[in-house]
Parts: structure tokens; sequence; C-alpha cells
């Protein structure tokens, strides 16, 4: 049994995950992986995914197996979603036209606006995708957030921002023109829309936390 | 607005060495690209770029080499151009840990070829690097490749709006005019460009002192800007650079 898992749904860059894990975590310890026995099996569940959410949700679904491990290991046991895969929890994204996701967290994702301005003094035009260090403000105490200061900053790029609809499952919330979800909790999930493992030493701390978290809110 | 305008040091590598002189007098060997990419990362660098220049094709798996090495201990975005011609040399820079590959000559010849790789890999990930120069008197800006020598006729507005419109995440843009001058960016071209796309814009070209980076961002509008020289000959660490734009009230990782 492999202490890490991280779930390869064939989009995206996994190896920038993997690195930071094996990093934190210790070599010979994290694998990528798409085996639905392992991913049923994995201690610490790593759900990661970059790209087109329409992509994700198909690869999802067109294998049975694949996708009765993930959503039943998402019921129990720690899980750390990374962007599409904090996305994918929520119910509805406007990505692709219109896509289901796995509604196991109420709210939707939507398209930034490209007409709102910066308020300091270049006066620019908000860039899409939002992509750079933005300040997370911890909106509650959780584990995962352990030796991270309040309004850390960590690295974003995405063009859709989850809009939760019930407030207690925000933990971290940034701004981008308007609030949005920078993180979300709901018992044994923990799912970022920012890149821990390219935020430098506070996102391996989050790493780190992850990997010592009992999935326990 | 909380989001940090970004510091992006470049390092120009050939067959796997830092060339343009790096001097740091605390590291061993300053030509070796992961010691120079610890050294920045540790002065708060935002993302750093890779440029590969090498000549040969068949040495082209140096940088991936580099890269590797750089990924598993260094985790900030990073960003390799250079060489890059069909989609296997991304997959194959973004398997060795690369986030961002930054493409320039493959564009102008082929630009369907943005289309394509934005889309297998996601528009995140795919820079496209700009090389403009005036012309006509100053009046406009063209695209030009291979360091500035070959013209292609393109203007630099509307072929930054096409690369946007075709799927790039962000542009790299180069006065070549200003480019090794000192003399700072060129604010119009920088200006004329992040008002006309809505993705984001980095500014490279020209710097000489720090007021030049908040320039770029204050008066040029731009995202990010890259440097080298001013960093890599010790003139300025990242994180003086950091403090000078915070204290022109630009919002910064510190």
């Amino acid at each position: 049994m492999h202490s890490v898992v991280i779930v390869n749904l064939g989009t995206g860059n996994l190896r920038s995950v993997y690195r930071a894990f094996e990093y934190v975590g210790g070599k010979g310890d994290v694998v990528i992986s798409a085996d639905p026995e392992v991913i049923r099996n994995a201690r610490k569940l790593v759900l990661p995914g970059q790209g087109a959410i329409g992509t994700w949700m198909r690869q999802l679904h067109q294998d049975t197996r694949l996708r009765a491990a993930v959503f039943e290991r998402l019921q129990t046991g720690p899980v750390l979603g990374i962007c599409l895969g904090l996305q994918a929890l929520f119910d509805f994204s406007e990505e692709n036209g219109g896509q289901d996701g796995m509604g196991l967290i109420t709210g939707q994702v939507r398209h930034f606006e490209p007409a709102h301005r910066a308020a300091d003094a270049s006066n620019s035009h908000l860039k899409i995708p939002h992509m750079g260090w933005n300040r997370v403000k911890q909106r509650f105490d959780h584990p995962l957030w352990h030796d991270i200061a309040d309004q850390e900053r960590f690295y974003f790029v995405h063009s859709y921002y989850v809009d939760a609809a019930d407030p207690a499952t925000v933990v971290g919330e940034s701004d981008y023109g308007i609030p949005f979800t920078a993180a979300a909790a709901r018992d044994n999930l923990f799912a970022t829309q920012f890149h821990p493992e390219k935020s430098q030493q506070a996102g391996l701390q989050l790493i780190k936390n992850f990997i010592h978290w009992n999935g326990v809110q | 607005m909380s989001l940090a305008k970004r510091i992006i040091p470049c390092l120009d590598v050939d067959d796997g060495r830092v060339v343009k002189g790096v001097q740091f007098v605390d590291i061993r060997d300053a030509g070796d690209p992961v010691e120079v990419a610890r050294r920045y990362d540790r002065q708060g660098a935002d993302e750093i770029t890779f440029l590969d220049i090498t000549a040969s094709s068949d040495r082209r798996d140096t940088i991936a080499h580099v890269v590797e090495k750089v990924a598993s201990e260094v985790f900030i975005p990073l960003t390799v151009g250079g060489g890059i011609r069909q989609l296997e040399d991304i997959y194959r820079l973004l398997d060795v840990g690369a986030d961002k590959v930054s493409i320039n000559t493959t564009a102008v010849n082929n630009p369907d070829f943005i289309n394509e790789a934005s889309g297998h890999f996601g528009n995140q990930c795919i820079v496209v690097a700009i090389d403009a120069k005036r012309v006509d008197d100053g009046s406009h800006w063209e695209i030009f490749t291979h360091g500035g020598r070959n013209s292609t006729g393109l203007d630099a507005i509307e072929w930054a709006t096409q690369m946007a419109d075709r799927g790039a995440g962000e542009l790299l843009v180069t006065s070549m005019d200003r480019d090794g001058t000192k003399d700072g960016f060129d604010l119009a071209l920088m200006r004329a460009i992040t008002d006309a796309v809505s993705v984001p814009v980095i500014a490279s070209g020209g710097v000489g002192e720090l007021e030049h980076l908040a320039e770029g961002v204050l008066e040029g509008g731009a995202d990010a800007v890259l440097a080298a020289s001013i960093f890599h000959f010790g003139e300025f660490t990242i994180q003086e650079a950091k403090q000078h734009m915070a204290s022109r009230q630009i919002e910064m990782r510190l």
C-alpha cells in the first residue's frame, strides 16, 4: 500500500505534484496511478488536474471501475484536491459549455470577468488567467493551515473560479476583482485552487500538513 | 487587488551551462544553472525562466536534465524556452518538471502550433515569446526572429492579439531595440500590448536599474518583469528589486 496516491486522469502535468510530495515525504512512498485498487487503498489521495474540466471529467467517467474507486475513496480518508481537483468536487462548471461536476460540495464554477480593473496605480484590466502569487485568507482553522500564516501568498493559475454555496466549506478565500474560493474543506476533503507544489515554503508546508493529516477536520 | 506582480530572473543556458556570466561571490560554480536557480529561489524569485540557446539539436537533452534537477528542489514555476518545434518537445519538458514552455520562432513559422499546443496542454503552460522592434521611424513595431535579425513583416500588436486568441496563456514581450542596452523597457510597446490583450504580459529587454522594473508595471502595465544581467552580476538581489517595487506602491510577494 502506498502512502500517497496521485490520481492520474491523463490530463496536465502531474510530475510537479509528484516531485513536491517526494521532496516532503521521502522517496518511494508516492505513486501516480489510475489503478482502481491502488486508489481505493490509498492512505492519502491527491486529486490534481490542469487544463479543461470537460476532458478531466470525461476521463473519469469513461472508465467505470476507476470512477467507482475514486468516488468510493472520496467518501473516507484524507483527500487533497488541486486546481481542477477542487473545481470537480462542486456541482457544476460553466467551462466547456457547461459541465457537471462530482457534486460533493455545493456550489458552481464560474469564469472570471475580464471587465474588472486593478485598483492599483497601473489601472490595468485584470488579466485572465489569474496567474501569480495571491494572498489566501484563512476563514477558519484547519489542520492543513498548521504553521502557515494567515494571508500567506500561494501560486495560482486558472481562468475559472469556485463560487461555493455554503460559506462553511470556504476554508480559504482570495480576491481577484471579486472574492473567490481559494480552498474548500468538508470532512475528509481539502482542496485548493492554488498549486501548493509551486508555492515554495508555504506550499511545501501545506503538503507536509496533508501527509500528517488523519482526515478529520 | 492582492495579486502580486512577479519578478522573473532569466538564465541563458548553452549546452547545460549558464552563459552571459553570472557572478555571485557565494556560489561555487556560477555556470551551474542548478546552483543559480537555487540562489534565485532563496532570494524570492516568483518564477524562473531558462532560455536554451544550445545550437546543436543533438545536445537538446541537456536542458531537460537541468530542468529535472532544478525541479526536484525548487518549488516555484519554471518556464523553458528555446528550440521548441513540436508537441513532443513540450511533453518532454513538462515531464521533467517545467510548468510552462515559451515558444517563439515556431509560432511565427506555424501559428497553428499555438492552437495545437494549448489544446493539448492547456493555455496555462503556453507562453508565446514576442520579439518586437520599432520600424517606420519608430511609429510601430514589427516581429523579428533570430535575435532581431530577421524581419517577418508582422505587426507586433496584431501578432500579440492573434497569439492570445490562438491560446497563449501569457506573452513574453521583448523589445529588440532595448535588449542589452540597460536603458529600460520600451514602455510604449508594453502598454500597447497590455492594453490590447486579456492575458498576462511579461515585460523584457533593457533593464539596467530597479526603477526600470517599476516602470514596466506602472507605465507599461506589465503583470511580470523579466531580467537577466542586473541579477546575474550581483548588482541587485531579487529581494532588493522587490523592495524597490513595493516602495512604489506595487503589490509584491516579499
